[in-house]
Order: structure tokens, then C-alpha cells, then sequence
């Protein structure tokens, strides 16, 4: 059956499936032209191994068919890697992931280009694999990893949005986030559950649209004096029909990456499309579309691109060394009129001659109409509607009979910074159908009205990766229900002793706003009582203090203050010899602590959290920076409730963002709270503490100083941690807080 | 006597008449009406009243003000000397008895209780009551008094009492149109129009963000700057960059979207 020379491998190779047979002379022969004598030996010894593994035919098929290229490409080390890392595969649960494995190994080959690489790759999936890999009673391993298939399937399209890095990145997340959940795990990995998708985006390689978002208004701004939304898109999703840029009334949408191209840059590609759409808001004006065919509106949206290009380079002449690299350059003749449909290769060609001086065409009819164009733009910039009798006259002058073909040639005409051009069309009449009259009725979508604003969303820190999870937290925000304020008042006049005392501080603490500076050597004024006595000094041969000048200043207080309230549950207890709960007596502390700050005139405001899950952290609005300390605010504090958990991140960053829009000298955030950051969807208790100390940060390097006043007397576990030294009290006396919190307060603000 | 001449200005500040701002002045100072110039900063206030002077022929003295500055810094004070204390005439007093323009520059950055004792040389009295000293002064015939005043970047607490803002006629400046600012730059730097023109357009792409993220845009005065370095023969971008872009913010995206800027038009 075999030659004599085939008969030799055969014998080598160890393995006696039937499937073999037939194919076993094609590879022999792919591997003699592709591999040495040294490589075929550890190729059918790889192959022989497989084999052993008991997995069926198909891994060692693939094994054969596959690895010959594989290893011409990447040297022949690879083979004796791949058959051992199958057969190590096979030695754990995962033997179901064996066949996808040796199916993405071709793919990933040509992605990643090098031994090196693909020997990082490998190692990222069998580190992934061990780590989700469940065991049980911890001792053998033996439920099969829930995620590696889907992982394995969806290699190429990973490797081709990130680097290897990035996968790394994105597998650890998942591994992270959902080993302990196999169908969480699942969607993950096969890119189903939206968290998958932001952090493939995050990862991903190319300019993101997000990092650079501010920067693109501004230049949208700035150069072209427009503003609009923008909405990016992902272009990642769709493989078949890729989304281009477009614009209408709701905004315009961009990709959401950008990759360099060509020596321009990501961002540089984001101002290119940004300018061609403004150049459209400027320049273009809508033209009714009915009475052209298919072809005119393509060749008249081709010219009327190329007209509002070159109005935008007369205005920004540096522009045109992008709009060079970018446009695609098509080779004259490279369309084959006789089997192809060349309508956009000429399309591309005219508009790169218009746009490059030295494009080289030699057809005549693409240079009479370059002729042409600029003829007419340069008569005042003309118009869309010139431009559309243009169109009609070179599509009427370059028809061919083979324009109608279905075969449609796309190489070289798609210039990606172009939009679509929708709106530079007006349609009279919807469609083409007779019965089309009937109009569709409108359809009243009830809308209902939200309880309360739509929620905000908050990245929260993961210490683990020391990274943020991006929108993790949603929070709503409301104003605090209300009760009866006599309750507060009734607390007020309950205190009205420590009220008196406090007033009394208060009165010291009240701000002078004028200062007068003495001994001065430059000042606005002369002191008189110095002068004199340094004019004494000098006339009795003395040296005389040349520090005879005052001057003023001012001495104000400019504080804006937010007391964050933590309303878990916890508060509800009545501390041990205590009468009352710690909820009550927050109630009186803040009263009272309002009380003094309207009388200090300080900014103010309180607002207090609690959490039920990320899913759901409430932020209660108890007296806002423009309310006074009357009824309403009191009423609210008179409701005051605790329920749920504390997930203090997001309720800090939250309040900060209240916090930031005051204009004050200093800010400071106090934060009341019983207990350590937790929430019943956390495990991990250092998760929440080190995302609170996170956010405590952010918010200091924007200005805001934080303190915190725990009733927690085993606090000092984790709240140096969080608040560093110096920056909290805890009272142990809970039954003493509402004396100590105003003072706390006067003493920090002082 | 204090020198009359040194405040006097010689040679003629170039102006370039932005609307009709020279014949409104004119008219102001013919019934000494104190004056107001409001604008951005760089736009050509400082110089329009230099120019004002030199027309006019009266001496100018100006004051730039700070927040330090007290009633005694504009008014006078007395200084030890010797033999005891010395009186020292202070700008405004020395304006006021030679007939000079008295022009307080950003006159915001003074604090509002300093810029009240300008009150009664401002309406009808047009006197200086010098209280220390015990004396009251009578404005000379030519004495006129101008302010400028910046509301770009005026904060909170920076604004002027309504008492001091209803004493003043105004003028309202703003950079001048593209064609006037461009001739501008290119007359006070010698540059080519053609040169200063792509320079006043870099100008407006950063004035249009004014207020996203820029507390003021490229004034006329940097545009000069940068005209001068390019013609000092620094490369073309470089200047602007330099002159024009650096100056303003310290923004890292509002930097590259300005450089992009510049880019695009010097290719």
C-alpha cells in the first residue's frame, strides 16, 4: 500500500486508528518538504504519544495535519512541546479540551508569530486551566475546568483584539471573578456576560475612545467651533458588515478603539473623522434623494466627501498629510472590468486623485473630472448640489456593462474616516411600495416615570489586581424620607445644657475677619507706637527696629463640610449599658453637630448610605450646601433609618463629587460609621477596606480632607488602614457621642 | 515738584481702531468722565489708553494693582526720614495735582475697601481728602481717572462694589476681528500677513475653549510673542508652541488638542 520510504514512518508512528491510513502518505509528504530528518522523528514520536492519551482519532488527526506548518513556522522544538503539553492535558480532567486545543494552535501561530510567544500562550491557558480546574475536599482534582472549552474556542478572535498581555489580563479577571460559579464562568469565557465585554475592551490594544473623549470635544470645539455628542460603537462585534462613523440628530458616533494605521496615530484618526464630520455639519447641505439612482448617490456622496476635504484643507492645510495615509490608494487597472463591478474602484480613484497631486492615473476621464472639481470648488467653496451634477455627469460617462455584476470589487476603496453620509440625504417618498399610504400608527410607548433620579455608576478598586472595576457599583441617590421635626427639636432642648457650652466655643471659634500684622518691615501702614519708639532707639545712637510697619489681613473661615452617615443595620443595637440604640444617639449627635455648624455658618451638608449588594447602594440626601438647618432638614433627620450594609467606596465618591462643586479653602469629608466596610456579596474582607482607602485617596488629591468618627471599639483592626493615623476617633463611649461630636468637629475646623 | 514730563509718552503706541472706541474715549475725556475699560486679558487695553494719552497729550500714571495693595499705597503716607516723618504724595494724589490720566490697572485684584477712597475723585467733587495728612486736594482741570478690569477671569470674590462700578463710563474691548488682529500681529512683529493670519487662527481655536477648560484663550499680546520668536527665525511650530500653547495651560489635553492645532495648519 504504502512506499517502501512511507512504510519506514509508519512503522514509527505507534498508533492504529483506521482514520490514519488514508491521509498518512499526504502528511508524510507535507513533512518532508517542511521538516528535517531530526523533526519527523520527534514529529511521529509526538504523534505516537497522542495517540497513547486514549482521546480517539481526532487529536492525534489534527496533530498530524496541523503540526508540520506549525513547526516549519515556529521550529521544530514546537512539536515535542505540543505532544507534551496534550499529553499532559489528558492527564487532568480537561481530556474534553484537548481537541479545541490543538484546533486554535494553527490560529494562534500565525497571530503570535514566534516560539517564545506561543510558549506564553500556552502557558497562560494551562495556568488558567489549573486555577479553574475544581477539586473536590481539595485533594484531586477532578471536575473539569467549566470555562476552558469556551476559552479555547474563542482564542482567535481574543488573540486578535488583545495582546498577550491584555489575555492574560482578561483571563485572570475572569478566573478572579467567577471560579466559584461554573455558568457565571462559562458566559465569560465565551464573551457572553457584559462584564466580559468591558474588560476586553479595557484591554484591548489601539487608542480607546474613552481615555481620550475629553481631549476629542475639545478638538471638535476648538477647531471647528461645533459641539455634538459623541456615541461610540464597537467595531470589535461585527464581523460581517463593519459599522462605519455616522451623524443625525442624536450624535456622532465614532468607533470605540482605534488602532495606529499607516503612521497616524490612534487619536490622530479620531480627529480625521471627527473633522470629516464637521466639515459635513458645515458645509453640507441636504439634497432631495428620490430621483437619483444607486450609483449617482454613491459617486455624488464620493464628490461631495472630496469637496468638503478640500474646503477642509484649505482651512487646516497640516491636515492633508493624514488624509494621505489614511485614504487608500487603488491601482489603476487592478479592477478587471470583464468579471468585476468597478463602480467603487473608480469612485476611489477619482477622490484620491482629488485628494493627491502626484496620484499618477492616467485614465482620462478620472483626470477631465478632477479638472472638473476643481473648477468648481474653486468658485467659492461650491455647493452640494454642483457637486451632485458632477456626479451625474461621470456616472453617466463611465457606465459599464459590468457595474451591474454582483461581484462588487471593495479592495482599496473603503476610507475608514469617512461616514456614511446619511445625512446628506432627504427622502420624499418612504419607499418604493404603491400600498406603502397605509401609513404605520403611532405607537404610544407609555413611559413611566422613574422613582427617584437613574442610577450612577462607580468603578470600585480591586486590590487584588490593583485595578479598578470599571461601573461596578450602582447607586441611587434620593432625598430621605420624612417624619415629624418636633422629634429634633425635642433632642435640641434635651442637650440645651451642652448647647449653652457649646455656644461658648462657638463664639471663640467665630470667625475675625480682620487682622491687623504688626512689626512689620512692609506694611501699608506706619505703626505709630513703634515708629516712635525705634525714633528714639536711633536718635539715642541705638539701633533702631526697622519693623515699624502693619499691615491687615484677612482671617476668614471657609470651610465646606459633608457628614456622610453609615446607615447599616448594625446601628439598630443598644450598645452594652446603654439605653439607648446607636441610631438614636447618631440622631442626637448630628442634631446637635448641625446645630453648631449653622451657627458656625460653615458650608454643610448630610447625606447618608447604605448597600444591599453592589447591585444596589442607597445615598439619602438628609440637608443639602443651599438648605438651612430648619423643619425640612429636621424632619428628615427625625426619619432617620438604618437597614442593609456598608459599602462606604461608593457613597464616599459619591458625596465627593457634592463635595468638589463647593468653592471653599478647605473641604472636609466627615464620615460617621459603627463598623468596617462590608457587604453581604463580598467575601473578601480587605476587598472592601482597601476600595474605601481608594477612594479616600481619590478624593484627597482632589482637595478633600476626610475623617472618621467610628463607634466601632474594635476599629482599631483595619481604620488606621483606611483613614491613616490621625485621620478618625473612635469613641468607645458611645452614650457620650453626642457631646463629643460637635466638639470633634470645632476642634478639627479651628 | 514732581516731573511732569516723565509721565508724558513720546513716541506713538501703535493702535489699530477696533470700532469707534477712540472718538467714545474722546468724548469721555472732554467732560472728564472716569472710564472703564472692560476685557480679556492681552486683548489691547493697557495700550489703547497709552495711545489715548499720547493723542491727547497728557501724562499717564499707571498703577498695577494687587491684592496687597491698601488705601495708602494709591493715597500717600508718611515716611521716616531723619528729622522725623516725611509726607509721600502716593500715585493717584500725584495724578490728581499734575492733571495726569490715572489708569488702575485689573483693578479687581485691589481689595474693594482700597478701591472705595477713589469714590469722591470720581463724581462730582473730584477732590482727594487726605485725612492723615489734613488735607484736602482739588483735582486739576485734566485729571481723569481709568480703570480696566478683567470679567474673563473675575471670581466670586473678586468683583467691584456696585458704588465703584456706577461712577464709570465704559468701553467694552474684546480681541479684535481676525482681519484687524492680523494686521496687528504682523505690523507690531514684522511678520508677513500671510504668516500672522494662520497665527490668529490658531488664536481662535484655543478662544473656543474658553470656559472648557480654559480660564482665558490666546491673547493678542502672545500672538505678538510668538510673531516675534518666529521672526526672530525659531521654528514656526516651536514658537507657537512656545509662545502660544505653554503660556496658557498646563492641561495635557488641552495641550495636544492645541498642537494638533498648530500642526494642522503648518502642516
Amino acid at each position: 500500500m504504502y512506499t517502501e520510504q512511507i512504510q519506514a514512518y509508519r512503522d514509527k508512528l505507534q498508533c492504529n486508528f483506521p482514520q490514519i491510513e488514508e491521509c498518512f502518505e499526504d502528511y508524510v509528504k507535507d513533512c518532508l518538504r517542511n521538516l528535517s530528518n531530526q523533526g519527523i522523528e520527534h514529529y511521529l514520536s509526538g504523534a505516537s504519544l497522542i495517540c497513547m492519551i486514549g482521546r480517539g482519532w481526532e487529536p492525534v488527526m489534527i496533530y498530524l495535519e496541523e503540526m508540520p506548518a506549525i513547526a516549519h513556522r515556529l521550529g521544530e522544538p514546537v512539536l515535542k512541546m505540543v505532544s507534551q503539553c496534550v499529553w499532559d492535558m489528558s492527564r487532568t480532567p480537561n481530556g474534553n479540551a484537548i481537541p479545541p486545543f490543538m484546533q486554535c494552535l494553527p490560529e494562534a501561530t500565525r497571530r503570535l508569530g514566534t516560539l517564545e510567544q506561543v510558549q506564553r500562550f500556552i502557558a497562560i491557558i494551562f495556568d488558567m486551566m489549573e486555577k479553574t480546574t475544581g477539586s473536590i475536599h481539595g485533594f484531586h482534582t477532578t471536575i473539569p475546568s467549566p470555562g476552558l472549552t469556551e476559552l479555547l474556542n474563542h482564542s482567535p478572535y481574543l488573540l486578535n483584539q488583545l495582546s498577550l498581555e491584555g489575555l492574560k489580563n482578561w483571563i485572570d479577571y475572569g478566573v478572579r471573578n467567577y471560579n466559584n460559579h461554573p455558568e457565571r464562568q462559562q458566559d465569560y469565557f465565551s464573551l457572553q456576560s457584559a462584564d466580559s465585554k468591558a474588560m476586553l475592551q479595557r484591554e484591548r490594544h489601539g487608542t480607546l475612545y474613552m481615555d481620550n473623549e475629553r481631549q476629542l470635544e475639545m478638538y471638535l470645539r476648538s477647531m471647528w467651533e461645533d459641539e455634538a455628542y459623541f456615541v461610540p460603537y464597537s467595531p470589535g462585534f461585527d464581523e460581517l458588515r463593519k459599522p462605519v462613523p455616522y451623524y443625525d440628530h442624536l450624535g456622532i458616533r465614532v468607533p470605540d478603539v482605534y488602532d495606529d494605521f499607516n503612521g497616524v496615530s490612534g487619536l490622530n484618526r479620531y480627529r480625521i473623522t471627527i473633522a470629516h464630520i464637521a466639515a459635513h455639519r458645515k458645509w453640507t447641505t441636504a439634497i432631495i434623494a428620490d430621483n437619483f439612482s444607486p450609483f449617482q448617490r454613491l459617486a455624488i456622496e464620493h464628490l461631495e466627501d472630496s469637496r468638503v476635504e478640500y474646503l477642509m484643507l484649505q482651512a487646516w492645510p497640516g491636515l492633508r498629510k493624514y488624509l494621505l495615509a489614511l485614504h487608500p490608494k487603488p491601482v489603476e487597472g487592478a479592477c478587471d472590468t470583464e468579471k468585476e463591478s468597478c463602480v467603487r474602484h473608480r469612485l476611489a480613484m477619482l477622490s484620491r486623485a482629488i485628494l493627491d497631486k502626484n496620484h499618477g492615473y492616467s485614465n482620462p476621464l478620472i483626470l477631465d473630472f478632477v479638472e472638473r472639481f476643481y473648477q468648481a470648488v474653486e468658485k467659492a467653496g461650491s455647493s452640494t448640489k454642483e457637486m451632485a451634477d458632477i456626479a451625474v455627469l461621470f456616472t453617466a460617462r463611465s457606465r459599464l456593462q459590468s457595474d451591474q455584476s454582483p461581484h462588487i470589487r471593495f479592495e482599496d476603496t473603503m476610507v475608514d474616516y469617512r461616514d456614511d453620509n446619511r445625512h446628506m440625504w432627504m427622502f420624499i417618498e418612504e419607499g418604493d411600495e404603491e400600498e406603502a399610504f397605509d401609513d404605520k400608527r403611532e405607537t404610544d410607548i407609555e413611559e413611566h416615570e422613574l422613582d427617584g433620579l437613574p442610577p450612577r455608576h462607580y468603578a470600585e478598586w480591586d486590590y487584588a489586581t490593583q485595578t479598578h472595576k470599571p461601573d461596578w457599583v450602582s447607586l441611587y441617590e434620593s432625598i430621605h424620607p420624612s417624619a415629624s421635626a418636633a422629634t429634633i427639636d425635642a433632642i435640641l432642648d434635651k442637650h440645651k445644657d451642652l448647647a449653652k457650652q457649646l455656644k461658648r466655643i462657638l463664639d471663640m471659634l467665630k470667625p475675625q475677619q480682620f487682622v491687623r500684622v504688626r512689626y512689620q518691615e512692609e506694611g501699608s501702614e506706619l505703626d505709630l507706637d513703634v515708629a516712635i519708639r525705634s525714633l528714639i532707639d536711633y536718635k539715642c545712637g541705638a539701633q533702631p527696629d526697622p519693623r515699624i510697619n502693619m499691615s491687615h489681613k484677612h482671617d476668614g473661615r471657609d470651610i465646606a463640610v459633608m457628614l456622610l452617615l453609615d446607615l447599616s443595620a448594625s446601628l439598630k443595637d443598644i450598645p452594652p449599658g446603654a439605653t439607648q440604640s446607636i441610631l438614636q444617639l447618631s440622631q442626637e449627635a448630628v442634631s446637635l453637630l448641625a446645630w453648631t455648624i449653622e451657627q458656625l455658618g460653615d458650608k454643610f451638608a448630610i447625606a447618608g448610605f447604605h448597600s444591599d449588594t453592589r447591585h444596589n447602594v442607597r445615598y439619602y440626601h438628609f440637608k443639602g450646601y443651599s438648605e438651612h438647618f430648619d423643619d425640612t432638614v429636621k424632619a428628615r433627620l427625625a426619619a432617620m433609618d438604618a437597614a442593609y450594609s456598608t459599602r462606604m467606596g461608593a457613597a464616599i465618591r459619591h458625596a465627593s463629587h457634592y463635595l468638589e462643586n463647593q468653592s471653599a479653602d478647605k473641604k472636609l469629608m466627615l464620615i460617621l460609621t459603627d463598623g468596617e466596610p462590608a457587604d453581604i456579596d463580598v467575601d473578601d474582607d480587605q476587598y472592601l477596606i482597601s476600595d474605601t482607602k481608594k477612594a479616600l485617596d481619590e478624593i484627597s488629591s482632589n482637595g478633600i480632607a476626610s475623617y472618621c468618627i467610628s463607634l466601632d471599639k474594635k476599629a482599631d483592626d483595619y481604620i488606621q488602614d483606611i483613614f491613616g493615623p490621625g485621620g478618625y476617633s473612635v469613641i468607645d463611649n458611645i452614650e457620650k457621642l453626642p457631646e463629643k461630636l460637635p466638639l470633634l468637629f470645632t476642634a478639627l475646623t479651628s | 515738584m514732581t516731573d511732569i514730563e516723565q509721565y508724558k509718552i513720546t513716541e506713538q503706541p501703535f493702535y489699530a481702531e477696533q470700532e469707534d472706541e477712540i472718538a467714545l474715549y474722546e468724548a469721555a475725556y472732554a467732560a472728564r468722565l472716569p472710564v472703564m475699560i472692560k476685557g480679556p486679558t492681552g486683548c489691547g487695553k493697557s495700550r489703547f489708553i497709552e495711545h489715548m494719552a499720547w493723542k491727547l497729550g497728557k501724562p499717564i500714571i499707571t498703577v498695577a494693582c494687587n491684592e496687597d495693595m491698601t488705601a495708602s499705597d494709591l493715597v500717600g503716607r508718611y515716611l521716616l526720614d531723619a528729622n522725623g516723618t516725611r509726607w509721600l504724595d502716593g500715585p493717584l494724589t500725584v495724578a490728581a495735582r499734575i492733571g495726569a490720566i490715572c489708569y488702575l490697572d485689573e483693578i479687581v485684584e485691589a481689595r474693594q475697601d482700597t478701591t472705595v477712597v477713589i469714590h469722591p475723585l470720581t463724581d462730582h467733587r473730584r477732590q482727594l481728602p487726605l485725612d492723615k495728612k489734613g488735607e484736602l486736594v482739588n483735582a486739576h482741570p485734566d485729571f481723569q481717572l481709568v480703570i480696566s478690569y478683567n470679567p474673563g477671569y473675575q471670581s466670586l470674590m473678586k468683583d467691584l462694589k456696585q458704588s465703584t462700578k456706577q461712577r464709570f463710563s465704559a468701553l467694552d474691548f474684546d480681541y479684535p476681528q481676525p482681519q484687524v488682529e492680523t494686521e496687528i500681529v504682523a505690523r507690531e512683529a514684522d511678520i508677513d500677513t500671510d504668516m500672522a493670519e494662520k497665527l490668529v487662527k490658531i488664536a481662535h481655536a484655543a478662544r473656543n475653549l474658553k470656559g472648557h477648560g480654559l480660564d482665558e484663550g490666546i491673547s493678542t499680546r502672545l500672538l505678538v510673542y510668538a510673531a516675534t520668536l518666529i521672526n526672530k527665525g525659531i521654528e514656526t511650530k516651536a514658537a507657537c508652541r512656545m509662545a502660544l500653547v505653554r503660556p496658557i495651560t498646563d492641561d495635557a489635553d488641552i495641550r495636544s488638542t492645541l498642537d494638533h492645532a498648530i500642526d494642522s495648519i503648518f502642516g
